[in-house]
């Protein structure tokens, strides 16, 4: 069959999931035009494993890519049945908020979000071939041979490529969900040079809601006055949908260590690397055979669906085992299983072969992001997908790229966690990844973000009319409580005595007072109240900035360290070879990684301080033939 | 990788008169400035040199005469702010002044730091940029090895073990911020939090008092020897040295400068210094040198107290005795070969605890119980030359000291009531910092720690 010209965009999208989303609604909205190509337009950002959003970390990058105007925050906020925060208990470092979602909602609204885009083309199509020419991308050819061309493509094929369903001893080639494999692509990939791994990852049976007797668990509950991911958001939803929680047993692990020989894990019918974050049930026995039980949470799907998500029974062991399980665990005796758990096994694209901005090194013009590149997780894919979003839009309209540093974003922190180190399992974001934790709040996310988002074009006017608005007044409000004295009045000492504070001995200024950490800006309000109606949110930010301050300036000095190697920048021509005195090992992954700064140079592993020295020396020799002289 | 204030001796330990110990970098002249008692070097013009004393700020305690060069920015070696203090050049002295300005801000430079530091703000010539490469690659190296080869023993374990129990917690911590709904997971609270950040605490403490022991297997026993006149001091100094043919270094100088030799008993080094006779004076030149044998007094690990067994004890003995009281010292009743007119039960009684032994060292005899009586006081009997691995450079006691720091600010933090998450921040500094000492600091293997020690995921 001859192949047929389709059409010329700016950006093509290969995938819809929640990478191609955010890639192709920021590639559009940044003025490019753009095509989405996706195998099924029925499973636009669908979600293939749990039914939720959010979480540590993970909640923070939903809220990064609002700020940047992305879309993964405005739409859960539109669908979800549940929203809880987290570590409430905590500093507001880690606090972090979840929702829980509606499956079908979230693709409805994502979808139709998506179609009233006016830069965007959403298409059915299954892409077999790139068109590279002299190292550059130029389009894509579909199944049905229709050429798409375009000066920069970005993939997004998640779990897709080469994916291989395993359920007991039973296999087949299978995208998530039973949906078709992605083979020709991959094989293309390899073509073009590609070094690619195999991953692993898995997901547990659901269940009939009907078949559950909830009787025998303990309810979960969304939180009374919901918080959104989206600063755009102004409408909670209030009929939230609980989770239930139950308990594995010694019968659950005894049907398991019986029949682990059946487990696709155990049969080495398994050959990818699993995320340890995220392990099977039966890895769970045999890892951890001392724990009692193991916490299983179920989780509706959707308000109009039946189907029950079985958190923390992930598994490939057959189908009827899956159901022995199910029916050893409280209030599961008698369910029905609707979709079994499956584990599935795809090719990733080895993340080093990529720039920060998520370009491919050596194909101009070709972009790749989410599953893909080894993560897992919606957010971590999400958070890849805008970033891959602005910047093939700038190469294809030859704008400013994004790159955004560790101490700006935890997207940063993910971006350059893959290019930097790689990674050998599936890559999750976890708090405890970024250094400067306390600076990436999900409180701050606009604070650290709209600007960036205004300038691409994907913040409207408005709203950032609106954000600059919320500066100023944490701005005065800081200002305000710098310039009160408050004097040691017996009302004061009452107030003081009655949160558990010590009485005071002096007058204190109310910005001192606040610093206490029994003091709350509820207290101050008491006080003394400002006379503007002040938003939750910007006394959020005033209680957090005063409070914490001695902590957040030594995370500022530690930023203002790194800076230093950050800005020092390593030439694009740089012959790492022609460098003597550098460890081979160090030259080995410098010529890989191909850093763009010394500060990412240091990261690399089997990179020394001694190497870097070197290589600073190295650098700096042209500056130094014009100054040596003075 | 920081462009802070970085500090080290840069004259070769232990040989010639002056020692300068050389400060570069933003900081280097306040730095100087707080521990110096003389002109205020911040007002000073550049390229001067200034005469002072060095005090310890902390304990208003003076340590040293010096000559400090103030040199600014950009007409100096490194182009940046350059500090050189001059002072004499005896380990210990230069020794305790690196200390003091690692104490006041400043970062021990890594080997061949300064001239990188001349190299990338162009001060060195393009010509020489190969020669500097070479120079950082053999340095590190050798810098290295040699830290690898302490690290086999016994403060690479314990330093680990400490390193582990901060782990633990810290991946305790971690996991409850990260997997907030776990219950198989105890919600560590800052109550344990402290406990464990305590038992650290002390056992760094302990680590840096043996960094005292591994000091003096390093530097040497601080050792004075005092006596009247006359009395067989030089005797001794004679007998000791020849017995282990050491290493001699003299400091030249005056003829009543304080002497330092080097002899080696039964392995353990002994510094001894001269202290040209205690008396009192009227004589001001000779007052200097009297003052100064003082501060050897009080400076020294131990003293040998010289008593002549041919006289009766006088006023300037029981001075003496009066002197060193509550320092560590042995008594040595010379001159047993003369018949005794010394009241050796008074002896005694003024020695107290302090062990008492007799030689006549004209005969060459009571050495070998000298020796015995060093080698108890100090290592009770024995050495195990395992200890030598102990804590014994600068660098790494200042790294215990910023760990204290560090576990300081956590357990203060608990005390104010932050959340736990914000505690963690010093203990993980902690956690670092030890790993500084056995170069390994990945945050990778916090992450392998959290799936190794919680069964976690969804």
């Amino acid at each position: 069959m001859a192949t047929y010209e389709a059409g010329q965009y700016d950006v093509i999208v290969i995938g819809a999931g929640h990478a191609g989303v955010e890639a192709a609604h920021a590639a559009a909205k940044r003025g490019a035009s753009t095509l989405m190509l996706t195998m099924n337009l029925d499973m636009i950002a669908f979600m293939p494993c749990n039914p939720s959003i959010g979480g540590p970390a993970k909640g923070i990058v939903v809220r990064e890519i609002d700020a940047l105007g992305g879309l993964m925050g405005k739409v859960i906020d539109k669908t979800y049945i549940q929203m809880r925060m987290l570590n409430t208990g905590k500093g507001p470092a880690v606090r972090a908020l979840r929702a829980q979602a509606d499956k079908p909602l979230y693709i409805q609204e994502m979808k139709k979000t998506l179609e009233q885009e006016p830069n965007l083309t959403l298409r059915q199509g299954m892409v077999e071939k790139l068109i590279v020419e002299d190292g550059k991308c130029q389009g894509v050819i579909t199944e049905t041979k229709a050429i798409y061309r375009a000066n920069s493509v970005i993939i997004t094929t998640g779990t897709f490529m080469r994916g291989r369903v395993i359920i007991g001893d039973i296999s087949y080639e299978s995208g998530p969900n039973n949906q078709r494999a992605s083979v020709k692509l991959a094989e293309n990939l390899e073509e073009l040079g590609f070094e690619l791994v195999r991953f692993k990852t898995g997901t547990p049976p659901r269940v009939v809601n009907h078949s559950i007797d909830y009787s025998k668990t303990e309810i979960q509950p969304g939180d009374e006055h919901p918080e959104h991911f989206s600063y755009e958001t102004t409408k909670a939803i209030v009929d939230q949908i609980p989770c239930w929680l139950t308990y594995t047993n010694q019968k659950t692990h005894e049907i398991i260590n019986d029949n682990l020989g059946l487990s696709a894990m155990y049969s080495g019918m398994i050959k990818g690397t699993g995320p340890r974050y995220c392990p099977s049930i039966e890895d769970k026995i045999v890892r951890f055979h001392d724990k009692p039980r193991h916490q299983i949470f179920l989780e509706p799907e959707g308000r109009n669906t039946e189907e029950v998500y079985v958190q923390g029974l992930s598994t490939s062991l057959p189908e009827y085992v899956q159901k022995e399980i199910l029916q050893s665990i409280p209030g599961l005796e008698e369910a029905e299983i609707m979709r079994a758990g499956y584990a599935i096994e795809y090719d990733a694209v080895v993340p080093t072969q990529l720039w920060p901005t998520l370009e491919v090194k050596n194909i101009v013009g070709l972009f790749t992001a989410g599953q893909i590149n080894g993560t897992s997780g919606y957010e971590e894919a999400a958070g890849q997908g805008i970033m891959a979003g602005i910047n093939a839009a700038a190469k294809a309209l030859d704008k400013d790229t994004l790159i955004l540093d560790r101490s700006q974003a935890y997207i940063g922190v993910l971006i350059d966690d893959l290019v930097t180190k790689g990674t050998n399992e599936p890559y999750r974001l976890l708090t405890s990844r970024a250094e400067y934790r306390l600076l990436l709040r999900h409180d701050n996310a606009d604070l650290r973000l709209t600007e960036i988002g205004y300038k691409l074009g994907l913040i409207t006017e408005e709203r950032y009319q609106k954000f600059e608005e919320k500066k100023q007044l944490i701005q005065e409000e800081k200002e305000r409580l710098q310039s009160i004295r408050l004097k040691p009045t017996e009302e004061l000492q009452t107030i003081m005595e009655e949160i558990g504070g010590t009485r005071l001995k002096d007058g204190i200024l109310a910005y001192d007072l606040l610093k206490r950490p029994e003091v709350t800006y509820e207290v101050i309000e008491k006080v003394c109240p400002s006379e503007k109606d002040l938003a939750g949110d910007v006394k959020e930010q005033v209680e957090i900035q005063i409070k914490y301050q001695g902590y957040i300036a030594k995370s500022n000095q530690q930023v203002d360290r790194m800076k230093k190697m950050e800005n020092k920048l390593i030439p694009e021509n740089i012959n790492y070879d022609a460098i003597s005195g550098i460890a081979t090992e160090a030259r080995e992954k410098l010529k890989k990684v191909q850093p763009l700064s010394v500060a990412q140079a240091s990261r690399i592993s089997g990179v020394n301080p001694a190497d870097i020295s070197i290589l600073l020396v190295y650098i700096e020799q042209g500056n130094v033939a014009k100054v040596s002289n003075e | 990788m920081e462009q802070d204030t970085i500090t080290a001796i840069s004259t070769p330990l232990g040989e010639g008169a002056i020692a300068i110990v050389r400060l570069s970098g933003d900081h280097a002249i306040t730095i100087a400035n707080k521990i110096f008692q003389g002109q205020d070097l911040v007002e000073v013009s550049s390229h001067t040199i200034h005469y002072g004393k060095i005090i310890d700020p902390i304990k208003e305690e003076i340590i040293e005469e010096v000559m400090i060069s103030v040199m600014r920015a950009p007409k100096t070696f490194t182009k940046e702010d350059v500090v050189e203090i001059n002072c004499h050049g005896g380990i210990a002295s230069v020794n305790r002044l690196l200390e003091l300005v690692l104490a006041n801000g400043a970062r021990l430079a890594e080997p061949g730091e300064f001239t990188k530091r001349a190299f990338l703000n162009g001060r060195i010539d393009l010509s020489q940029a190969e020669a500097v490469m070479d120079l950082i690659r053999a340095k590190t190296d050798k810098a290295m090895n040699v830290a690898l080869k302490q690290l086999d023993g016994k403060l690479s374990t314990l330093v680990n073990q400490l390193r582990q129990k901060l782990i633990e917690t810290v991946a305790h911590v971690e996991v409850n911020i990260d997997y907030p709904e776990y219950d198989d997971v105890e919600e560590m609270s800052n109550h344990m939090l402290r406990e464990k950040t305590e038992e650290v605490y002390r056992e760094v403490e302990q680590l840096l008092s043996m960094a005292k022991q591994g000091k003096i297997l390093r530097e040497g026993i601080a050792t004075a020897i005092i006596g009247r006149p006359n009395v067989g001091k030089s005797s001794l100094l004679n007998a000791l040295v020849q017995e282990t043919k050491a290493i001699v270094t003299d400091i030249p100088g005056t003829t009543r400068d304080v002497i330092e030799e080097y002899v080696n008993i039964r392995g353990i080094p002994l510094r001894l210094v001269d202290t040209a006779g205690i008396r009192e004076t009227e004589d001001i030149v000779e007052k200097i040198g009297v003052e100064r044998s003082r501060q050897a007094l009080k400076q020294a690990d131990l003293i040998l107290l010289v008593l002549n067994n041919g006289e009766e004890l006088t006023e300037e003995d029981r001075k003496l005795f009066e002197a060193i009281k509550d320092l560590e010292y042995i008594v040595i009743v010379n001159k047993t070969d003369l018949p005794t007119k010394l009241d050796r039960q008074e002896v005694e009684q003024l020695a107290g605890k302090q062990k008492v032994i007799t030689t006549a060292l004209i005969e060459d005899k009571g050495i070998d119980a000298l020796e015995a009586a060093i080698s108890d006081t100090f290592f009770e009997g024995e050495l195990d030359s395992g200890d030598l691995s102990y804590v014994s450079n600068v660098r790494h006691i200042q790294l215990l000291q910023q760990t204290l720091k560090a576990l300081d600010d956590a357990k203060d933090a608990i005390d104010a009531n932050m959340p736990i998450d914000l505690v963690q921040i010093d203990v993980t500094r902690a956690w670092e910092l030890l790993g500084e000492i056995v170069g390994d600091t990945v945050q990778d293997s916090l992450i392998d720690q959290l799936f190794s020690q919680f069964c976690l995921g969804k």
